[in-house]
């Protein structure tokens, strides 16, 4: 007998992040202890927390580049493996954790986001160059470089890029995947205020989309401004809530970040190109 | 059926050194008379093949930031060829355990002490080099050791050509096969690993083709040489293009004119072959690096002083 369709929609849409008592370390050294977290799909979470809090750890286990000491992960109720291999999670790195002097321009970088996908392609697709990728791939791609802005530069070297431009590639890539989970590891640091709007605004559009953005970010202005709640943590979790009940002094300073401002807006950096 | 198969291998060797004696044929008597020779014939496919295999995986040596790895991996391939010969064993199987084993060990090193990746590498691949060294010595002639580290290309016979044949094929395949993993893996870890890539799957299989690169090479430039025929065309092409596939054509297209140009003064001068190749290849890495289009030093400089020029005149511009 079939079941009927009800049940399917009472049973609650499961989080897109969940992590049940998880524990790390480095070396012996403790990153994250007993951590619970529940992250909610569609929202947009900014995490906050001092240097060495376990903020790029805990994408590093959802990436599944660390192993975690105890504790359990899941991604949208599933298994973080499974789920990077439907391609259901994105990641935007770090500037300085790619390797920009590689022999490859903007627009094959941003392809590289549909590689995950290209797996379901016929197999004589595979053998041929990614240049010659099915067409629909290309498509999201050069969607993917309009949104940030960098059609322009889609046949420049990645190596000749100025520090916004890395970003937005970056971004791009990131989106190409059309994933349901985006994870960006400081997206807004050492951009100028031109690049930082249109990120910001770009993710916005993404999170009305149905994604859900979790970002690691210093910038507690934008977190205000833009993230649905903010995730304080220092090893452990602080606090979780509305930005406006997370990001006051008392709570700050009790994620050990007592004396922090906002950062200081510095002056936007010379492009290189215009 | 070993037997159909070597006939078949050897069918195969006679066809490509037939073809190569017609693109022979055409040079200049000068250039061609030392190809008349069976045992240049010989060479001249042995080394062609290398220079190929080694240029098509150096770019990923080169762009990995591996070349200390693959110097340490060719080394520790010594004790492997060793033990393989005492068995009785192929020693391509030898050589890429015990490479596979030194890049784990190097690997456990680094993550369980405060050992860093340069010292680990050293003391793990010394150490297997020594034991080759000392294996060698008991159960081969001094000749024999001698032609492992630093290769003989001239006295390549039918069974070293197939391995390289074989060697070099299956290389081309697994890069033509597996380039966007590979791409990836070497692009960005990180992000191969949020695709869903096995990433180690992908280190260890880039590991086995360095083995099985530097298993083929052994007989041409020599266990010490081969390195820097991993690490010469990659450099070389890095220098002169910014896409990956140019950079593999161009890559592949130094290691073979290295190669080549290598063995014939080897010929005409009578010096070592490895060496020989090893020299051309650091001359083309020489002028490459005076005169790359972009990143070449005549490039650079012209470019420095241009915007001093430039300078100069605002400032003057400035004073009146």
């Amino acid at each position: 007998m079939r079941k009927p369709d009800v049940v399917l929609r009472l049973t609650p849409k499961p989080m897109a992040v969940e992590v049940k008592h998880l524990s790390a370390a480095y070396d012996g050294q403790p990153v994250l202890e007993d951590v619970d977290v529940a992250l909610p799909t569609g929202k947009w979470t900014a995490i906050i927390g001092p240097n060495g809090a376990g903020k790029s750890t805990l994408f590093r286990i959802l990436l599944g580049v660390m192993k975690p000491l105890r504790g359990e992960v899941t991604v949208h109720g599933e298994d973080p493996a499974r789920q990077r291999r439907l391609g259901h999670i994105a990641y935007m790195a770090q500037q300085e954790a790619v390797e920009w002097d590689f022999p490859i321009s903007v627009q094959d970088t941003v392809l590289t986001g549909r590689f995950g996908h290209m797996r379901g392609d016929p197999w004589w697709r595979q053998m041929l160059s990614p240049r010659w990728a099915e067409p629909h791939h290309w498509k999201v791609v050069h969607r993917c470089l309009e949104a940030v802005n960098m059609q322009d530069f889609a046949h420049r070297p990645i190596g000749a890029l100025s520090g916004g431009q890395k970003k937005r590639v970056l971004l791009a890539r990131a989106l190409a995947q059309e994933a349901r989970l985006l994870l960006l590891d400081e997206p807004l640091a050492g951009v100028d205020t031109a690049s930082e709007r249109l990120i910001l605004d770009l993710l916005a559009r993404q999170r009305a989309a149905g994604c859900t953005v979790v970002m690691v970010t210093h910038d507690m202005d934008s977190a205000r401004r833009y993230a649905d709640q903010v995730l304080l943590i220092n090893r452990t979790i602080v606090g979780m809530g509305a930005p406006d009940n997370m990001l006051v002094d008392e709570m700050l300073a009790r994620t050990a970040v007592a004396g922090w401002r906002p950062v200081a807006r510095r002056d936007p950096p010379l492009e290189a190109f215009p | 059926m070993m037997e159909i198969l070597e006939t078949l291998g050897i069918g195969l060797i006679d066809a490509l050194l037939w073809v190569l004696m017609l693109g022979v044929g055409l040079l200049p008597d000068t250039l061609a008379e030392p190809f008349s020779y069976s045992f240049m014939q010989r060479a001249l496919l042995t080394a062609i093949l290398v220079g190929a295999i080694c240029g098509l995986l150096s770019c990923f040596v080169v762009l990995k930031r591996w070349s200390l790895l693959g110097d340490a991996i060719s080394h520790a391939v010594l004790p492997g060829v060793a033990i393989a010969y005492l068995l009785g064993w192929p020693f391509f199987i030898g050589a890429f355990i015990a490479g596979a084993l030194t890049s784990v060990g190097i690997g456990a090193l680094e993550r369980h002490t405060r050992l860093k990746a340069d010292a680990a590498m050293g003391l793990m691949f010394t150490a297997a080099f020594a034991l080759g060294v000392v294996i060698i010595g008991k159960i081969a002639t001094n000749t024999h050791l001698m032609h492992i580290l630093f290769g003989n290309v001239l006295g390549v016979q039918y069974p070293a050509l197939l391995l390289t044949l074989f060697s070099g094929l299956l290389a081309l395949l697994a890069v033509w096969a597996f380039y966007r993993p590979l791409l990836l893996y070497t692009f960005d870890p990180m992000q191969a690993q949020a695709l869903g890539f096995n990433t180690g799957l992908i280190h260890y299989g880039l590991i086995l083709l360095l083995t099985l690169t530097i298993v083929a090479s052994l007989e041409t430039v020599g266990i010490i040489l081969v390195v820097a025929m991993l690490i010469t065309p990659g450099a070389t092409a890095h220098l002169l293009t910014e896409r990956l596939t140019t950079m593999m054509m161009l890559s592949v297209a130094v290691g073979v004119t290295a190669s080549v140009v290598g063995l014939y003064l080897s010929f005409r001068l009578d010096v070592a072959s490895g060496g020989a190749i090893v020299l051309v290849a650091a001359a083309l890495f020489l002028i490459t690096l005076l005169l790359a289009p972009r990143h070449g030093l005549l490039a650079r400089w012209w470019r420095a002083k241009r915007l001093k020029i430039i300078d100069e005149k605002k400032f003057i511009n400035q004073d009146s």
